[in-house]
């Protein structure tokens, strides 16, 4: 019992110092779960990094659940994935409770026509983080290209975006 | 339609979401911006970047922490928990899983090459989410540098995005107060 509630706090913690998601948070992973409490060694958090970021989902949640079920296992692995949200949860419920008391005051209003921008220039920049590691030849650009156009002129859901880039891995690589 | 049928509903698009959710972070933008935005109309495009910024203000998970306001935002706490909650299951039943089979999933040829087909379509996604938000911000010199602006200073100037959101909400202060939202928003 000790043991899960040991993960629990961890993760908590790291939870509350992951701004900007889960890559932020791997630093900490390390230093908390590797060194700190040395539950898993370090060449075990680099294989788990790598499954983590080829797995749907957060990375923050995908690995928390991983570190948690290897150290202590079903119950390890909820403490794990618990913990590392629950500081988020307190922090944006409360948020949206303000935000949405205040959003039709004039200075908020004006203060988010300022950040719009700012949040699409965000997004935009992770097409070139993305791009810096997922374009590696011909076929990435082909693949990138073949999608894009799929979304923006047939209109296909981006889920079906992503199966078709599935299958077309298969057959290109 | 009930509160309790709607509040499946949410449920499950948001499982669905955290399901196909590749990359992390940003590549979910386009999947919740479909679903939230243009699929069931919870919210509308401006509401949902102001969601993208107030997440990037709080620790934590991009779509965990969108997913928990728009939660709240439609059910009141209850809400909240049941967003967030189907928002993190997918990872935790798919980590599970993979977690007992480690081994033999890490080395597989087809699983490998699946991947290095998804990659660059993610890429495509996020391309594709941030023409379709570009609609909800007025089209003028201004606005361009400003997205010009961000985008640079984290590309390629590693600044940390609460920067740039705090900055820009400053700016927007100092710009836009006082005007009475008139400039049209297509």
């Amino acid at each position: 019992m000790k043991i899960i509630v040991d993960i629990f706090l961890t993760f908590m913690k790291i939870g509350a110092f992951g701004f900007g998601g889960g890559l932020a948070m791997l630093p900490l992973i390390e230093k908390e779960i590797v060194y700190k409490h040395s539950w898993i060694t370090l060449k075990e958090l680099v294989d788990i990094i790598a499954i983590v970021e080829m797995t749907p989902g957060p990375i923050a949640i995908n690995s928390s659940t991983f570190v948690g079920y290897k150290v202590g296992g079903f119950m390890g692995a909820i403490a794990g994935s618990v913990g590392v949200v629950i500081i988020s949860f307190i922090l944006m419920t409360i948020l949206a409770k303000y935000f949405m008391r205040m959003k039709d005051m004039d200075e908020v209003k004006a203060v988010f026509r300022g950040i719009r921008p700012a949040v699409i220039g965000l997004i935009l920049s992770a097409v070139i983080s993305v791009g810096r590691t997922s374009i590696v030849d011909v076929k990435s650009v082909m693949i990138a290209l073949i999608v894009f156009f799929g979304l923006v002129k047939l209109k296909i859901h981006p889920i079906l975006g992503i199966v078709l880039a599935g299958v077309l891995g298969v057959i290109m690589y | 339609m009930n509160k309790f049928e709607n509040m499946i509903k949410m449920f499950l698009t948001l499982m669905k979401i955290g399901t196909f959710t590749l990359g992390g972070g940003y590549a979910m933008i386009p999947l919740v911006q479909k679903e939230f935005v243009e699929k069931n109309k919870w919210i509308d495009n401006e509401e949902f970047l102001d969601i993208v910024a107030l997440a990037q203000s709080v620790p934590g998970a991009l779509i965990i922490n969108s997913s928990t306001y728009i939660g709240y935002r439609l059910f009141g706490f209850p809400g909240a928990v049941v967003a967030c909650l189907g928002s993190m299951l997918p990872s935790i039943v798919i980590i599970m899983i993979i977690a007992v089979f480690f081994g033999q999933i890490r080395d597989h040829k087809t699983v490998e090459t699946v991947f290095q087909g998804i990659r660059p379509a993610v890429l495509s996604l996020i391309l594709f989410a941030v023409v379709k938000l570009g609609k909800s911000i007025p089209k003028n010199l201004m606005h361009g540098i400003w997205v010009a602006a961000s985008v640079i200073s984290i590309a390629f100037f590693s600044v940390h995005p609460i920067i740039i959101i705090v900055v820009s909400g400053l700016l927007g202060y100092k710009i836009f107060k006082g005007e009475n939202d008139h400039e049209n928003h297509s």
